[in-house]
């Protein structure tokens, strides 16, 4: 039965959703040279249900008869979606006027899919886990078909939506099958199963399991499920892939988390050498094949690749009770590290990106350090941030990472992603050679808030790298309950 | 005491950051006068600090310790200190940054604000790392000194000095990939990362010891550079700018010898004990591979980088001797070779703005032209190669002396070879004078070069003094180093017991 308290519970949510239909309905009477007020009406409801978010901290509450659960997780990570949401409308503004493909419904795509995100945070009951991926990943699907007329931007499109969807039907046969193991889908029920002895047969959980690691692991782009990413990255609009780079990895990663730490930890002697391998090569896969790319955004693409191998780099010893609580804090902390330095590079990105595709490649960089300080700066702060240098947010995001597997044991698993690390140095500090060290007259636009997001990242960046602890604290109290 | 000096020390040139940030491009006047005065003021506050620092304490004095960071198992500190190990190595940092400011007045004219911006960032940097004694602290100075360094060279640099800014970086990255490695498992081991803690556990390493010391040693050996990890050295120092070369050579590499000697000798005097035989071939390697290398050079800014190859080989060798007269003299050594080598790179510098050639065929005969610099340049010349009365006599003789009747190199061989190295040094240094400055004028070009000038003087002589000083009267620097050196020492002689 569903009371008040349970959508009290889930209040940020229920605004974002609510606040979705009320837009959209309004949209139909907002004139079509005026969108600018669409995207302000939808950025405000996201700002509106982070206020409410961060208000909330503090409780945990189950709502919706256990498939739902309100803690500092959740809220975290709904931080981290809102944030991504609000970024992913200030890059776009200008970005689809400029290419002619400005339509009201950009904005509630977004606000549908950082709903799905923020459900998918909530989520303690793998049937809600499913209708949370549905939900942030059909809006996915039509916004990377965005610029339509655009064949790339199509091919994205169908490209994704076939793999995403060929993806999803694996999560649902891994829940039919822990299902069947268990005859519950709540997470807290299948574990007490487990735990009790009354599983029907212990392979069919493990299989399930499997399935489930395997669709999850396609939305957060770890190899070899990462096939998608490269084409639809660069075939998608920039400002969707600025924000579903992080909002649809940080989903999957966010499934993976709860599901795993709450429901199979008991499946960790299995797991973990899997992980194990899957992390291994997805670190070292993206940072060699980013080496090659003279693409923007493709280069993003295997960085962000990789990026998801460092990711479940620290959740390798996730089976572990004394590091477990490490191990979700420093992928939480990681995750906001990387949102950060993502939208400070897709901000940058996006403004040198003009005409159809123009000024994407590295040679489009030459010179920018001379003809726009700010944006060249913003880039330099984002570059040495993914590579994981000191004074930026991403040293101490990797910091975090590493200690968690060293704290767990895997001192090679640390020693590959460190050598990785060192050479994705490589292809990021490129950029910055292109930037400072090359002559060259980059076409610059973009507007005042593509800007603003792009700048406020950085700083963000450097400033959060002086109270890494406090963040931290932050992140690691969010343990998943 | 509630004032830090040492805070004071490392952030002050942030202070001249904050005012160059607000001129204007064009005042490129101003921005210099800036940086030179702060840098002058840097150097006035350690100056301040040699006289707070009492030299028979060998315990780290003035400590400055702030709690940045505390997680449920572990806690990072903001943790400075000062003790004979880096007393002279934060003096030689302080030294040299306001003379190499001074001497980019003509040398850089383009983008001197960002110039100017990068040099104290990287002063911060480097001042920070010699003082951290906190890992983490010391980590972050360290990797974060990298990135001015890569745009001085990338920006500022000579023809192929996009390939040589990318190679000294992902060089040094490697290494301190494995160093952050060996890091955090000490400081998850522990419980902490202080290194004034840890020097009182050393048993809690146990088994780990020999992987945390050669992870160590890779990071540091990288930055040494100790052969064979020395490949990126030679081009970064041909295709960095002199004012670049003079910081890379004359301090940054110091942070590899000073961090064997602060976290390897300290923290596992066992294992140096094991290793010093090894580390002692491969320096010997070194000391004789860079000079014969220096010899072959046709490259003014080639030969003076392989030479300190050569001349960090035999710093490595003292340190190594693990007794008292190897690791005082290696540590003098360290700034007898940060005084020479940076004077070496301001005057090819000083040469290279006036013939644009850094290849010896440009030069010869060029005493006549210009006699003060080549009277200048003679006495650095034969300070480098070790002339009795001139500063690197000292340091080599100490740790030469200290290699013979080292028990830890266990033969008396390596330091018997290694005394070659200073013959070869004083061939390929003399060669170099001869090709340069001697015989008779072989272009037309050379007979007019303009001498030295006031601002040149003013660069060199300040170096000059401290060449002789050390070189006359070595005791008030030794009096700085022996007593934490001392401690060192008795540390590894106990341990040395222990193994018997």
């Amino acid at each position: 039965m569903m009371t008040l308290a349970d959508f009290v519970a889930l209040l940020p949510l229920v605004i974002v959703v609510v606040w979705t239909l009320i837009v959209l309905v309004l949209d139909l009477w907002i004139p079509a040279d005026r969108k600018g007020v669409t995207a302000f009406l939808s950025a405000l409801g996201l700002a509106a249900a982070m206020g409410v978010n961060l208000s909330q901290s503090g409780y945990v509450v189950s709502a919706f008869n256990g498939m739902a659960i309100a803690d500092n997780y959740s809220r975290f990570l709904s931080t981290i979606f809102l944030l991504s949401g609000i970024a992913g409308i200030g890059i776009a503004y200008d970005y689809i006027k400029r290419m002619g493909i400005e339509r009201g419904e950009y904005y509630l795509l977004i606000m549908l899919s950082v709903a799905g995100m923020m459900l998918m945070s909530y989520a303690y009951d793998l049937i809600i886990v499913f209708l949370a991926l549905e939900l942030l990943s059909l809006p996915l699907y039509i916004l990377a078909g965005f610029a339509r007329s655009r064949r790339t931007s199509e091919e994205a499109s169908i490209k994704y939506f076939l793999l995403g969807t060929f993806a999803v039907t694996f999560v649902v046969y891994g829940i039919s099958l822990v299902y069947g193991a268990t005859s519950y889908t709540n997470l807290g029920d299948i574990i007490n199963q487990v735990r009790a002895g009354g599983l029907y047969s212990d392979v069919m959980l493990l299989i399930g399991s499997g399935m489930l690691l395997l669709g999850f692991s396609f939305k957060a782009a770890i190899v070899p499920f990462h096939g998608w990413v490269p084409d639809v990255y660069q075939g998608s609009p920039s400002p969707v892939v600025g924000f579903m780079s992080i909002g649809a990895k940080a989903a999957g990663i966010t499934a993976l988390l709860r599901v795993f730490v709450i429901a199979f930890p008991t499946l960790s002697a299995n797991l973990t050498p899997v992980l194990y391998g899957l992390a291994v090569i997805t670190m070292i896969l993206g940072n060699v094949v980013a080496l090659s790319q003279r693409n923007i955004k493709r280069l993003l693409a295997y960085s962000s690749i990789a990026n998801g191998g460092y990711l479940l780099m620290a959740f390798v010893p996730y089976g572990q009770s004394a590091v477990v609580n490490n191990s979700v804090g420093s992928m939480l902390f990681y995750l906001l590290a990387y949102a950060l330095t993502n939208f400070a590079a897709w901000g940058v990105a996006i403004s040198l990106e003009h005409g159809d595709g123009e000024g994407l490649q590295l040679e489009d960089y030459a010179g920018l350090g001379k003809k726009s300080p700010i944006l060249a700066l913003t880039m330099v702060v984002a570059m040495l941030s993914y590579t994981g240098i000191p004074l930026t947010i991403g040293f101490w995001g990797k910091f975090y990472l590493f200690r968690t597997a060293i704290q767990g044991g895997f001192i090679a698993l640390a020693v590959i992603g460190l050598i990785t690390s060192v050479a994705s140095a490589y292809y990021y500090l490129r950029v910055i050679v292109y930037m400072y060290m090359h002559p060259g007259d980059p076409v610059v636009t973009g507007d005042f808030w593509l800007k603003l997001v792009a700048v406020v990242a950085a700083l963000a960046v450097i400033g959060l790298s002086f109270i890494p602890g406090s963040v931290f604290n932050f992140a690691v109290q969010s343990i998943i309950h | 005491m509630n004032y830090y000096p040492l805070i004071i020390v490392t952030f002050f040139p942030a202070v001249g950051i904050l005012i160059i940030a607000l001129l204007k491009k064009e005042q490129k006047k101003a921005i210099r006068w800036v940086a030179l005065v702060t840098s002058i003021i840097t150097f006035g506050i350690s100056l301040w600090i040699l006289s707070l620092y009492d030299p028979n304490n060998p315990n780290i004095q003035l400590t400055v310790k702030i709690l940045w960071l505390k997680a449920s198992d572990i806690e990072v500190n903001f943790l400075m200190g000062l003790d004979g190990l880096n007393l002279l190595l934060l003096l030689l940092t302080t030294f040299i940054s306001p003379l190499t400011i001074l001497y980019t007045w003509s040398s850089i004219d383009e983008r001197v604000k960002a110039f100017m911006l990068f040099f104290l960032f990287q002063e911060i940097s480097m001042i920070g790392a010699f003082l951290a004694l906190d890992l983490i602290f010391f980590f972050i100075f360290w990797e974060f000194s990298l990135i001015p360094m890569y745009f001085i060279i990338g920006i500022w640099g000579h023809e192929r000095r996009i390939y040589a800014t990318l190679k000294f970086i992902l060089f040094t990255m490697t290494g301190s990939a494995f160093m952050l490695v060996a890091f955090l498992f000490i400081g998850l081991t522990a419980g902490t990362f202080s290194w004034i803690d840890l020097i009182n556990n050393r048993a809690l390493f146990g088994n780990y010891q020999l992987f945390l010391f050669i992870f160590m040693a890779i990071g540091f050996a990288v930055k040494v550079p100790m052969w064979p990890l020395h490949t990126w050295l030679p081009d970064a120092h041909v295709e960095a700018p002199a004012a670049g070369s003079v910081i890379l050579a004359g301090i940054m590499l110091k942070l590899g010898t000073y961090g064997f000697l602060r976290f390897n000798l300290f923290l596992f005097p066992e294992l140096s004990i094991k290793a010093a035989p090894y580390i002692g071939v491969l320096a010997l390697i070194a000391i004789l591979y860079g000079a014969a290398v220096s010899y072959a050079q046709n490259n003014f800014k080639k030969l003076v980088a392989f030479s300190s190859v050569s001349h960090l080989g035999f710093v490595m060798l003292g340190l190594f001797a693990l007794n008292q007269q190897g690791i005082a003299g290696g540590i003098l050594q360290m700034i007898n070779h940060g005084l020479s080598t940076s004077a070496l790179f301001l005057i090819v510098g000083m040469l290279y703005e006036r013939r644009h050639s850094l290849e010896f065929a440009a030069y010869g005969g060029i005493w006549k032209t210009i006699p003060v610099l080549g009277a200048i340049t003679l006495v650095v010349t034969l300070s480098s190669m070790g002339l009795p009365g001139l500063n690197g006599f000292v340091g080599e003789f100490t740790i030469l002396l200290g290699a013979f009747h080292s028990t830890a190199l266990r033969t008396y061989w390596i330091a018997g070879i290694a005394a070659v190295g200073v013959i070869l040094a004083a061939i390929y240094l003399l060669v170099m004078f001869e090709r340069a400055y001697l015989g008779p004028i072989k272009h037309e070009e050379n007979r007019k070069l303009p001498d030295i000038n006031i601002r040149e003087v003013l660069v060199l002589v300040p170096i000059l003094i401290f060449i002789f000083w050390i070189g006359l009267y070595p005791k008030t620097f030794f009096d700085l180093i022996n007593p934490t050196v001392q401690n060192l020492v008795s540390i590894v002689q106990s341990t040395a017991v222990a193994m018997h």
